[in-house]
């Protein structure tokens, strides 16, 4: 049977009285970059957490490569092959950058208690995992230059390194479709450039889909393949970013009525 | 720039030749130290590696998982209670009936260990206090524990060794304990301990990274119960004698109090947390035997802390402690040594 790569449908979840979002509908296809737009508190986020299971939906579903996943427990959605990248940074603030993105790895390695606990010697099954490993999450540090803070605490490093460290958690969980939440935020434009590259780059030579939010529009019509724009959790319009950008509705969330 | 790295580095045991044989010396006094002191000093060996077992677990759970538990001398209870009946009543032999009775605290543990999903701090806390205070009330009323009364620990006997001294029971107990140190250090440099500590610093990321935090939490609370557990079954046959008394809210405090003055989420820290405090509170327990001020201080003890007239200043020292420690240095003994070390490295700046 021939399913969509990744769908919306209906989706709606309210807190309290508040309508988070109401009947988000959308389907992305493999190898897209799909950007969600809008103005702060539409509904992006919050549509991110429905997706990697963190809030459960109220009504309508959302399909992987043809599997539903709203009822799923956020550890099910990343086995799948679901990563993400947070608003505001979540790091594991004690490791350093190696440990970081080793733990985008948790769900290829078998290392358990007690295999964990029979660490003798380099022969081992655990140290030769954790070898192997680490030689994957090299290429990663290659790949996003951070090379130089590979063995630092990342609790004390700049904000626009700590996001991409936090891309580069999520690239090593190997997934098909990576969200990023404001990825640029923060960074100033030739960190912004940089970033740019390698999301396309992400596209293009790792072959991942991208579920993108982000606010700096130069970026988003530069890189989407299409937009869909939301507000006050309904969604206004969904098209390539040429068609959004011409929308009235959107130019009216974005800038306010022409009087 | 294409360095060849070798990964092993990473999670290897010793970084160096320079620590092995530092660590070689350790071992050799270690093993060779009881043969030249009083039994005293082994009695109090015995008594500072049990409470070294113990903490070890208790700070994978609260130093690297971020969890809390305040009935660890429940966990410590069933280990010690669980060892002797075995032994005594279905005749195990010792070396079986220890890491069953610590496996039946591990089984305990994983069951406290899963409400700990959705209860955080103050409410976990709680919660497992009431477990800590709930198992001596049931021990205390089964027949087959020997209710009020306690039970006496049997002999041990390994192959055709009996053990009957401290000395000897020394040399078992300390063989143990490495080897409990060396399991949890490997395992926190694994997939395991990275998931534990993951859950500690953002658990929201972890989750969405893949790492069940469920399983995981309720995984931490079973190892570090299994510890607590081994530790139990060795502390029967350093007392000769279990009664549900000794297993108090007291103990588990004093578990914890250990981990934090040693410093959260270190395996050194906890070390030296427990060598510290156990080493006070043998000697603040006997007042009158410290010297020049011993006689003031009981005073003082009875006259001002105690309600009951009993001499309780270890409680005080300890509370002062804890206090200067959360003050000055919230790493603990840990950081302590973190910041000696880098002065001597930076000297003479």
């Amino acid at each position: 049977m021939d399913f969509p790569f990744f769908l919306i449908n209906n989706l709606s979840i309210s807190f309290g009285g508040i309508k988070a979002l109401q009947d988000i509908s959308f389907t992305m296809n493999k190898g897209e970059i799909f950007s969600v737009i809008g103005p702060n508190g539409a509904g992006k986020t919050t549509l991110f957490n429905c997706i990697s299971g963190l809030y459960k939906p109220n009504q309508g579903n959302i399909r992987f490569n043809g599997e539903s996943i709203e009822n799923k427990k956020p550890d099910a959605i990343a086995r799948m092959g679901i990563a993400r990248t947070f608003q505001n940074i979540e790091l594991f603030s004690h490791m350093n950058t190696m440990e970081n993105i080793m733990l985008g790895r948790h769900i290829h390695m078998k290392t358990g208690v007690f295999k964990g606990m029979l660490m003798w010697g380099r022969p081992s099954f655990a140290a030769q995992e954790e070898i192997q490993h680490r030689k994957k999450v090299e290429q990663i540090i290659d790949f996003l230059e951070l090379q130089n803070v590979r063995d630092k605490f990342v609790g004390a490093l700049p904000y626009g390194t700590q996001k991409l460290i936090e891309l580069g958690r999520a690239l090593a969980l190997e997934p098909s479709l990576l969200l990023l939440d404001e990825p640029c935020a923060g960074m100033n434009s030739e960190e912004k450039q940089d970033m740019i590259f390698w999301i396309k780059d992400i596209q293009t030579d790792l072959g991942i889909s991208i579920l993108l939010i982000e606010h700096d529009m130069k970026m988003v019509m530069d890189i989407s393949n299409r937009v869909l724009a939301i507000n006050f959790g309904e969604s206004i319009t969904l098209g390539t970013p040429e068609e959004v950008q011409q929308n009235k509705e959107v130019l009216k969330a974005y800038i306010g009525e022409e009087e | 720039m294409d360095m060849k790295r070798d990964y092993y580095e990473d999670v290897q045991l010793f970084s160096s030749k320079v620590v092995i044989f530092w660590f070689a010396i350790l071992i050799a006094v270690l093993y060779l130290f009881p043969l030249f002191v009083d039994n005293y000093y082994v009695y109090v060996a015995n008594y500072i590696a049990i409470n070294i077992i113990v903490v070890t677990g208790l700070n994978l759970l609260v130093g690297y998982t971020g969890q809390i538990s305040l009935g660890h001398a429940g966990f410590f209870a069933i280990g010690a209670y669980g060892t002797v009946t075995l032994m005594a009543k279905a005749s195990f032999p010792f070396l079986l009936a220890l890491p069953c009775s610590a496996l039946i605290a591990a089984g305990f543990g994983f069951l406290l260990g899963l409400p700990a999903l959705r209860l955080e701090g103050p409410y976990l806390a709680i919660a497992t206090l009431g477990f800590g205070l709930t198992i001596t009330q049931i021990i205390g009323r089964m027949d087959i524990f020997g209710g009020r009364e306690g039970l006496h620990a049997p002999d041990i006997t390994i192959g055709s060794f009996v053990i009957n001294t401290d000395k000897e029971f020394y040399f078992l107990l300390i063989t143990l304990t490495i080897i409990l140190l060396f399991f949890m250090r490997n395992l926190i440099k694994t997939r395991v301990g990275r998931a534990f500590i993951a859950i500690r610093d953002a658990d929201i990321a972890a989750q969405t990274m893949g790492v069940n935090i469920l399983y995981y939490k309720a995984l931490a609370f079973a190892i570090s119960a299994f510890y607590a557990g081994i530790a139990g079954g060795l502390y029967a046959f350093v007392l000769k004698f279990i009664e549900p008394e000794i297993f108090t809210l007291m103990m588990s405090i004093m578990f914890l109090a250990m981990v934090v003055v040693g410093g959260l989420g270190s395996m050194m820290g906890a070390i030296a947390g427990a060598i510290l405090l156990c080493w006070l509170d043998l000697k603040l327990r006997n007042i009158l035997d410290v010297p020049y001020i011993g006689d003031w201080l009981e005073h003082l003890s009875k006259s001002w802390f105690s309600i009951t007239g009993v001499s309780n200043i270890q409680f005080i020292v300890f509370g002062s402690i804890m206090i200067l420690i959360m003050l000055f240095e919230p790493l603990g003994l840990y950081g302590v040594w973190i910041r000696t070390k880098k002065y001597w490295r930076t000297w003479p700046f």
